[in-house]
């Protein structure tokens, strides 16, 4: 937070103070927070940083909110898991899963709406809001009911019903908007203009919020012994979290805390589902314009047509020498269930679509198994249980007999 | 009836503040030229060198995308809305 210099704009670079502003009033584009990176280079340590709590606030020199009083439900330093078995079905060498399924309410958002709350207090907001397809929805009304503000939450009305119940539960408002998220989006753009007392994490402080996303990469370099991996496999909905990811890394090299003079060459490649690819399919198209869609797919998590940052998130892949794929429903169960079958991790809908992703990138040569690779799974399973509970279920239903289960089950001997 | 423009709170030093200006146009490039007419230097925040809607700029008549539609030539009627959003980014 003392690091904090002010707001620049990516697009036109003018700058802004450190208030609750999203987008250029000149051009519209997204406002970056700048920081004083010789000021926190002096200040950091990997020491320093090993004594800190366990939680992203260890890493509150390289964000923009006051550590001294943040709205915290422990996010972050998630586990960084070993994947053998499932790199050994992919035909890779090291794999590794950030599993970000283990956050206070079961996804990555935990970290972004702490970051972003913590510093709308600070800018003296006294509600909370934001536009959600499930996963922020359930961290901004937790982190609210947490701090003691009033919260309203909107998301599509045909949200899966475990995110629902587990948006409704923190006792806030939960509005369900009879439209697509896009619509919600546009809906909570324009509340937001009409209600200027209120946080929208992602809408007028979604400059801080999403620096919280940059922690997925610290972490990671951290867990990994203060080493940037070669290779990340992250999911695209905004293009947000995919962008910080690679800022993560940078800045890491900026204040010194990894080894080595060069900045890490991390390839940075990008997950979609087919059914919502705007990014995936302008980058299979070779060109910068990203063109709407009208999505249609079960990874509502990801369901984003017109993302804000589609268009970093693209320049990130490009420039890092990654790649962006999608998949279809079918290969988004099956990633589910491959991670859930050899690694005893349940990732929800988004969680499937990095797997898929990783598998069809190793399958093209394009993830290679010299490299060491991360893969992000963001999002608990029980969030999205719909979408897999078609596919399993018991192996038997029996009588309660030895004879019953003998008949019915052949046990490997 | 003409067309009403509903305006974000980032360019509402351009209109003294206002939320919604009443303009007459028949398609959405129009009714912003109209805007630009009646609150100058709408044109520069809205529009990009080659006069196309610079990247972060989103505009819905009646709640759609105008890029699902016709862009700058989507044909508007009276008593329609037109909206100028901000990009923002969302999501999960």
């Amino acid at each position: 937070m003392p690091f904090v210099e002010g707001l620049t704009c990516r697009e036109c670079a003018r700058p802004y103070p450190a208030q609750a502003l999203h987008v250029c009033e000149f051009c519209f584009g997204p406002l970056e927070v700048a920081y004083d990176y010789a000021a926190i280079a002096a200040a950091v340590s990997r020491q320093s940083i090993a004594a800190g709590p366990h939680s992203l606030w260890r890493y509150a020199d390289l964000l923009p909110a006051d550590r001294t009083a943040p709205i915290d439900l422990g996010a972050g330093m998630t586990p960084l898991v070993r994947a053998d078995r499932l790199a050994a079905e992919l035909g890779l060498g090291e794999l590794w899963i950030k599993n970000d399924t283990l956050n206070p309410t079961g996804s990555f958002k935990d970290r972004v709406v702490s970051v972003a709350l913590t510093k709308a207090r600070e800018l003296g907001f006294k509600v909370a809001a934001c536009a959600s397809t499930g996963n922020l929805a359930n961290s901004v009304a937790a982190h609210a009911a947490r701090a003691g503000m009033e919260s309203y939450v909107f998301i599509p009305h045909d949200l899966e019903q475990g995110k629902v119940v587990t948006s409704a539960v923190y006792g806030g408002n939960l509005i369900a908007v009879e439209g697509n998220y896009d619509d919600v989006n546009r809906l909570c753009a324009e509340l937001t203009s009409e209600q200027p007392t209120w946080a929208f994490v992602n809408v007028n402080v979604r400059t801080y919020y999403a620096e919280g996303s940059k922690t997925l990469a610290f972490e990671v370099a951290e867990q990994l012994g203060w080493q940037a991996p070669d290779h990340v496999v992250v999911p695209i909905a905004s293009g947000s979290q995919l962008t910080k990811i690679a800022k993560g890394f940078r800045e890491l090299h900026k204040v010194g805390l990894l080894d080595g003079d060069e900045p890490p060459a991390v390839r940075i490649s990008g997950a979609q589902a087919e059914g919502c690819s705007p990014v995936a399919t302008a980058f299979a198209e070779g060109t910068d314009h990203i063109r709407p869609q009208k999505p249609k797919t079960i990874a509502k998590s990801l369901a984003i047509g017109n993302p804000a940052d589609g268009w970093y998130a693209l320049d990130e892949v490009r420039r890092s020498g990654g790649a962006i794929a999608s998949v279809t429903d079918d290969e988004i169960v099956a990633g589910i269930r491959l991670l859930a079958r050899t690694e005893g991790i349940f990732a929800e809908t988004a969680g499937g679509v990095t797997i898929a992703t990783l598998a069809k990138l190793a399958a093209e040569g394009k993830v290679r198994k010299d490299e060491r690779v991360v893969a992000y799974v963001t999002g608990h399973g029980l969030k999205t249980i719909e979408a897999v509970s078609p596919h399993v279920g018991p192996t038997a239903t029996i009588a309660p007999t030895l004879d019953a289960f003998n008949e019915a089950v052949e046990v490997q001997r | 009836m003409p067309v009403t423009v509903r305006v974000p709170a980032q360019l509402r030093t351009l209109t003294e503040g206002s939320g919604e200006v009443h303009l007459d146009g028949s398609t959405v490039g129009e009714v912003l030229k109209a805007l630009d007419a009646a609150h100058p230097g709408f044109g520069s925040r809205l529009f990009d060198d080659a006069g196309g809607l610079r990247r972060f700029v989103n505009v819905f008549v009646a709640d759609e995308d105008v890029r699902f539609l016709r862009g700058l030539e989507t044909p508007v009627s009276d008593g329609q809305t037109v909206s100028i959003v901000p990009a923002v980014a969302g999501g999960s």
